[in-house]
């Protein structure tokens, strides 16, 4: 389904679709469509759709209505070897023809050309549906059709009125009315009464239009209109800038919660370890690879493939983590800088065994369509569901590996092994094994951080590097050997860097950050939350 | 008796003593990075090139030899290129180079071209303001990508307000000065255009999309022009998509992204958004059409698709071919004077000819993107439109005109003093 339907039509577009398929197969024929409409919808020229367009508007039977939505979805074909225009919907093995309204069996998609429209093209439809579906009885389809409605849409205010009069719900109601008053702030003939009812409706409203009808009454020559567009401009401003505020606010969280899932596994293993992991990103990338592995073992259900692969990608993280300790890492230990360079080796090696394997080639791993869209708070203020998931995940995550750290037998080895490795032996911890174990959770997480990253950005081969900085930064600044530092820190520098983007752009905010960062490492250089006790003391 | 001896040994090896074959074919050097960051778009061009020669080889080759690719891979490090590009001139021996993608690799091998009197074909819409001796640009010039593409966003969609999203780098920037100018010189206020540059890789769209938002929702017809590159593009899209921001609202007109980017996007929540290219796949013509079957058959996947610079490299290829045939010698500087003014096909229906300041008459296509990753094409120029190196948009440079041929054989000849090197800086 196109996009347009899910934006405009969301409360409603199941209703609508099942309304439509209740009514279509009795009334589908009768479409009077003139030949040269025919013709203009079989060129191949976008441009030439005008014509048909134009008497579909006018067309009010449902057989058009049907037309104009399989035209918005790409679903309408013309054959390229004679001419016939049909409607075939996904899935669907019938084909409607257009204009008769036959049904018949039709599986040749290959003779099939599809009859493409412009995005402009593409909104005027929308706009002609929508208008159809204005009266409709069910109050939902009715509030999305009467929501997408814009002012200049909206045109006359007789169809306004009428609307108003036979409505019920409270909701549509209200927006109606604001479009009343947007219409009548820009009539000049309106008296200074109309006005001022229509200041005050548009003082709560939440059409973008609002502030900027009311601008144009600013210093109105009766000086009660003038003070009440003031008070509505003000209220405007006042929940506006409330808005931005918490946007703000979202934004950095959400941006941090996606730093802190990066770096926490590398909590773990350089936090907690101290082994420089450069490869760290490429750990976080094969996470992300498993999500579109999964994607193409379980076509046509990204949900199910995305919540399988959250584990999956924490087992292909930790073994791949295994592997590297015990065949690498665990020659170097002590020895930070031949560490470093190794481990750096081995991030190119990944990326470039990824471009000769996979593809150099991104890979395009879809969203489910819960991670799509916004959630709406109030009328402009919304949050987007990616990140909300997102930020639940990463504190779930945090959670669990807090958890493993501190409640579990295996924590306790690990922080032992940490603190002081001889004695943690001669109390008969077998260090080797919690080491690969430490590694490979820390790995398995960044496993995970990449699953999720896989729904943000790009699914290639140089997904990691991306994040590796920042990763560092992240745990350097929130205090090496501290988890909950870690946390704090991205989420801290998260909203750092919001805050500054809109004043400084987006590549000043990150060389401030920086900057900054490199200041407050001279007046705490162990982090936000240093490690204290004698095991740091060394 | 021996020297045919030693003759035949060397006919029999010809996998051990290729370099001594050096009489016997023509070397063709492709320079794209087939590892590192630009891996992603460059391969494909390779391969590309690898199919041209193979099948120019199959025709009987060039000037009765036999064609042969020496690939080397700069791996997405700028001055590497420079190194590679005067392996390929100097001990290589190749007739001609077909490489670079970024903007600074091909300013980086710049001088080696010039100095060691190379030739480079250089397949990518690029910022302009260049004019080489010894580079032929078979990408479009600024006139022939973002300019039509700013005058179908004002007469077609009736655009007022423009945000110019970009990635700090060299093309945007210097695409974006050109724009804003022209913007500029077709009445468009200070206060209506925005312009937002992003580190190279920026993932994190979220207050730029929102503050697009706002931008847009001054009840004028907003639209975003993105010369935003490469790994950038998908976290920026899916952000678009996420806050509610369609095709319909705020269009985005793409320069940077094709084909080729989109097959790693699941494309349906931007459905409707715009690019600009003098290429599409979608193109229903016979040539395009032959063009994708031997693409095809030669890759062994039909799902690969094509895109704008491997059609540049198709001409390029296909014209260097012609001019070496013309000049009957793969001399450089014959090549060179025999290649200006020839023309040949190109994929979409039309002829690209070679102009005197080394650019390609190229048609303009302004595609929407599909749910299925191709482009629908919406609107194009009615013929091929000219490619200009010297924008006429900016003061620094609208007087240059770059010409190679005589009397001028100049890259930057000032119209109005009648100088070569008048106002340029390089």
């Amino acid at each position: 389904m196109s996009f347009l339907h899910r934006t405009l039509l969301l409360p409603g577009f199941p209703a609508l679709l099942l309304f439509l398929s209740l009514l279509c197969p009795a009334r589908a024929g009768g479409l009077s469509l003139s030949p040269e409409a025919l013709d203009s919808l079989r060129s191949s020229k976008v441009a030439d759709r005008e014509r048909a367009l134009r008497e579909l508007g006018e067309d009010a039977s449902e057989a058009a209505a049907e037309l104009l939505d399989a035209l918005r979805a790409g679903d309408l074909y013309v054959r390229r070897d004679n001419g016939d225009l049909l409607i075939l919907r996904p899935g669907a093995e019938e084909a409607i023809f257009v204009p008769g309204g036959e049904r018949t069996p039709f599986a040749d998609r290959t003779l099939l050309r599809k009859v493409g429209i412009s995005n402009s093209q593409r909104s005027a439809v929308t706009v002609l549906l929508n208008r159809r579906l204005l009266r409709h009885t069910d109050a939902d389809v009715r509030r999305g059709a009467v929501e997408s409605l814009r002012a200049g849409d909206a045109g006359d205010k007789a169809l306004l009125l009428s609307l108003l009069q036979n409505e019920s719900d409270t909701r549509i109601r209200a927006r109606l009315e604001q479009l009343l008053a947007l219409l009548g702030v820009g009539d000049a003939g309106a008296s200074s009464d109309d006005l001022l009812r229509a200041a005050a409706v548009l003082g709560d409203a939440s059409l973008p239009q609002a502030a900027q009808a009311l601008e144009t009454l600013k210093g109105h020559r009766d000086p009660r209109v003038a003070a009440a567009v003031d008070k509505a401009l003000y209220r405007l401003r006042v929940t506006a800038d409330r808005s931005d505020m918490l946007e703000t606010l979202f934004f950095g969280l959400s941006l941090g919660s996606v730093l802190v899932l990066t770096s926490i596994g590398l909590a773990v293993t350089f936090g907690v370890m101290g082994v420089i992991n450069m490869a760290h990103g490429e750990l976080v990338m094969l996470g992300a690879y498993t999500v579109w592995g999964m994607q193409q073992l379980l076509p046509g259900r990204p949900g199910t493939a995305l919540l399988l692969a959250v584990p999956a990608s924490f087992l292909v993280g930790g073994c791949a983590g295994a592997l590297l300790e015990r065949s690498v890492i665990r020659h170097l230990y002590g020895r930070p800088l031949e560490t470093l360079l190794a481990t750096f080796g081995i991030s190119l090696i990944l990326q470039q065994a990824v471009r000769t394997l996979i593809s150099p080639m991104n890979r395009a791993v879809e969203s489910p369509a819960f991670m799509r869209g916004m959630l709406h708070i109030t009328d402009n203020f919304g949050l987007t569901c990616n990140r909300v998931y997102i930020l639940c995940f990463c504190l779930g995550v945090f959670a669990l590996i807090y958890a493993t750290m501190h409640k579990t037998r295996l924590g306790l080895e690990v922080r032992a092994v940490a603190q002081n490795r001889p004695i943690a032996r001669a109390l008969g911890i077998n260090a080797s094994r919690v080491d690969t174990l430490t590694f490979a959770l820390g790995s398995g997480v960044a496993g995970m951080a990449g699953a999720a990253l896989s729904q943000l950005t790009n699914v290639g081969p140089n997904l990691g590097q991306g994040y590796i900085v920042d990763s560092f930064m992240v745990v350097v600044f929130g205090g090496v050997g501290n988890l909950y530092g870690t946390l704090c820190g991205g989420l801290v520098l998260g909203l750092a860097n919001k805050l500054l983007e809109p004043a400084s752009g987006a590549m000043l905010a990150k060389i401030i950050l920086l900057a900054g960062l490199i200041l407050f490492m001279q007046i705490k250089p162990k982090g936000l939350f240093p490690e204290r006790g004698r095991a740091a003391e060394n | 008796m021996i020297r045919k001896f030693i003759l035949a040994l060397l006919v029999g090896l010809p996998v051990l003593c290729g370099t001594a074959f050096a009489a016997d074919t023509v070397k063709v050097g492709i320079l794209h990075s087939l590892s590192g960051t630009m891996a992603i778009s460059e391969t494909t061009l390779k391969d590309v090139m690898l199919m041209l020669i193979d099948e120019q080889n199959k025709k009987g080759g060039l000037l009765g030899k036999k064609l042969e690719a020496v690939v080397v891979d700069p791996a997405s490090d700028w001055p590497l290129f420079a190194e590679r590009a005067r392996e390929l001139l100097t001990q290589r021996k190749v007739a001609a180079v077909f490489g670079c993608w970024t903007s600074v690799s091909r300013k980086s091998v710049l001088p080696v071209f010039e100095g060691e009197n190379g030739l480079l074909f250089y397949p990518v819409q690029y910022e302009g303001e260049e004019s080489s001796r010894n580079v032929i640009y078979t990408g479009a010039a600024p006139n022939q990508q973002a300019v039509p593409a700013v005058d179908y966003l004002i007469k077609d969609l009736g655009v007022k307000r423009f945000v110019l999203a970009g990635t700090d780098y060299v093309f945007p920037r210097t695409a974006n000065k050109i724009i804003e100018a022209y913007l500029k010189s077709k009445g468009t206020a200070d206060t209506d255009i925005l312009i937002n540059y992003t580190p190279f890789g920026h993932s994190d769209w979220q207050s730029i999309i929102a503050e697009i938002k706002k931008f847009g929702s001054a009840g004028k017809k907003t639209a975003i022009i993105s010369t935003i590159n490469g790994d950038a593009n998908v976290p920026f899209y899916k952000e678009l998509a996420n806050q509610g921001v369609s095709a319909a609202d705020i269009p985005v007109m793409a320069f940077s992204v094709g084909e080729e980017e989109l097959s790693g996007i699941d494309t349906k929540p931007l459905v409707g958004h715009l690019a600009a290219w003098n290429y599409f796949m979608s193109v229903d013509k016979p040539a395009n059409a032959e063009f994708i079957k031997k693409w095809h058959a030669f890759i062994k996947d039909p799902k690969r698709v094509t895109n704008d610079p491997m059609e540049a490299h198709y001409i390029g290829f296909n014209l260097w071919v012609k001019a070496v045939e013309k000049a009957g010698t793969t001399d450089v500087d014959a090549v060179l004077k025999a290649v200006v003014g020839l023309s040949v096909p190109n994929l979409t229906g039309g002829t690209a000819t070679l102009l005197p300041n080394h650019h390609l008459t190229k048609p303009v296509l302004i595609g929407e993107i599909q749910g299925d990753g191709q482009f629908q094409v919406v609107w194009e120029t009615p013929g091929e439109v000219p490619g200009d190196a010297w924008s006429d948009y900016l003061p620094d440079s609208k007087n240059l005109e770059a010409d190679w041929t005589d009397p001028i054989n100049c890259g930057n000849y000032n119209a109005v003093t009648k100088k070569c090197g008048g106002a340029a800086k390089q």
